[in-house]
């Protein structure tokens, strides 16, 4: 049966003294904001840290000059209901509403989600179930067990929230115990299954930004197994800009097709300045399926989700572009 | 171990706990209230199931010390409850509780699915109860038992 570890659990009443605690007790804590993700891998002993630090209440979805400015702490589920953030910016909302199922919607967070586990078939697994088939470099092993020759973690970004963000040039804002800094969600991420993240450990994420220009057009477009509950297999962010009939602006994300969320500027750049025909859609998501990688380590076969990234990009620019050109 | 005041049910209950010990293994160990069952432990499968705040939650991926100052209700706390009663008569009249260890969690998911939307759509009701397996019924006589319940409450 599957157990939390003994965890000494603080309760800050601030997000500097949160970080502040993080940095004094170093690689033994960790943070936890809804705990979706991180508690059922601390009952598989994915991590073993013997310190929780809550990350304090940081509510509040509020629109200021041009912006979106998202509590890191409101929830997955308050983020995809949100009125105003699903008329300005269908796909972040979209996105968090596709992410696992009601329960966890409600109890998970926009911060979480953007700072989600990287997953791998061989390391989403119990203790023993790990022990019985070899650790693997993730955690307690020395080899990738997905491509046993690589020197490097192979595990998946998983965050639904992190391309829908990233398409719009979002940035979180980092409180450390030294004070407050912005950094674009583009730069959150590094290309590694384990450092996956490029903030400091005892940085906790207080609020999203996401800029939401008139005009904009978005959506986000997420292929799993189950209509509910997966990880995604891989997801479509795309942020687009028409006049009439011509593209004048395109960002295209991909997610779960790489160690991090995996901008595709080649097809956003391709589709600027033409018409949005079948001709074009279909050009522009065979340039962005081209640097996805999915590896033999996630659900379904990876040839198919490899197939399915093209599939999924073009109906995420028909969708964004919809009512205008279907 | 540490003093956890719970306000459970309308009731403030007090007990000693392990740190990191979940909400779940609180209410089932510490509490004897054992109507929120234990299984997948991941947040899969929903058998878990209470109200946070009045939000449908796993309490296995809640931390007991994380609900301090909070509204906790778990089935045991629906007896009273009108929507939860047309819930449960639903269940038994459409056949959708066989083994029945499911059953608790979704007599919750489904209340808290029928206070805000009384004649949900099937998608609604789909999506609404994703949270919460069940590997008997196969789901029909679920939600037909949203149906009737609804139905019920006009």
């Amino acid at each position: 049966m599957l157990r939390l570890p003994r965890l000494r659990y603080l309760r800050p009443a601030t997000a500097g003294e949160a970080a502040a605690s993080l940095s004094k007790l170093g690689s033994r804590a960790m943070f936890v904001a809804g705990g979706t993700d991180l508690f059922p891998n601390l009952k598989r002993r994915q991590f073993e840290p013997d310190t929780l630090v809550q990350v304090p209440p940081l509510k509040g979805v509020r629109r200021v000059d041009g912006h979106f400015e998202i509590g890191a702490t409101v929830t997955l589920a308050e983020a995809a209901a949100d009125p105003g953030l699903r008329a300005a910016l269908p796909g972040f909302a979209e996105a968090a509403g596709l992410v696992s199922s009601p329960p966890l919607r409600n109890a998970g967070t926009v911060g979480g989600n953007l700072c989600v586990d990287t997953r791998c078939n061989y390391y989403n697994m119990t203790y023993e179930w790990r022990k019985s088939i070899g650790f693997c470099l993730k955690k307690d092993g020395d080899i990738c067990l997905v491509a046993p020759s690589s020197p490097r973690c192979w595990a998946v970004s998983s965050s639904d929230t992190a391309p829908a963000a990233m398409v719009l040039g979002a940035s979180v804002v980092l409180v450390g115990p030294d004070g407050e800094r912005e950094l674009p969600v583009a730069e959150l991420y590094r290309d590694d299954g384990i450092e996956y993240l490029a903030k400091q450990p005892h940085e906790v994420v207080t609020a999203i930004r996401l800029p939401a220009p008139e005009g904009l057009l978005t959506a986000y477009v997420k292929l799993r197994r189950r209509g509910s509950i997966d990880f995604p297999l891989a997801g479509a962010a795309v942020a687009l800009t028409l006049d009439g009939p011509i593209v004048t602006g395109c960002r295209i994300a991909l997610a779960a097709v790489a160690s991090h969320p995996l901008e595709v500027p080649e097809a956003g750049a391709f589709l600027a300045g033409k018409r949005l025909t079948d001709e074009t859609i279909s050009a522009a998501a065979e340039l962005a399926a081209k640097p996805a990688r999915p590896l033999d380590n996630a659900d379904l076969t990876h040839f198919w989700r490899k197939k399915m990234v093209r599939v999924i990009v073009e109906r995420a620019i028909r969708q964004a572009a919809t009512p205008s050109t279907t | 171990m540490t003093q956890v005041r719970l306000q459970v049910n309308g009731a403030v209950r007090e007990a000693e706990a392990w740190p990191g010990e979940s909400l779940l293994y609180f209410l089932r160990e510490r509490l004897g209230l054992f109507g929120s069952k234990n299984a997948c432990e991941q947040g899969e499968c929903g058998s878990c199931s209470v109200f946070f705040d009045g939000e449908l939650v796993c309490s296995c991926l809640v931390l007991a010390a994380a609900a301090e100052g909070a509204q906790i209700v778990t089935v045991e706390g629906l007896e009273d409850d009108p929507v939860a009663a047309r819930v449960r008569e639903a269940m038994v009249a459409a056949g959708g509780v066989q083994c029945g260890f499911c059953t608790p969690g979704f007599v919750v998911a489904m209340t808290g699915l029928l206070r805000g939307n009384r004649h949900p759509s099937d998608l609604e009701t789909r999506e609404a109860l994703s949270g919460n397996l069940c590997r008997c019924t196969g789901y029909v006589r679920i939600f037909e038992a949203v149906r009737r319940a609804g139905d019920a409450l006009e």
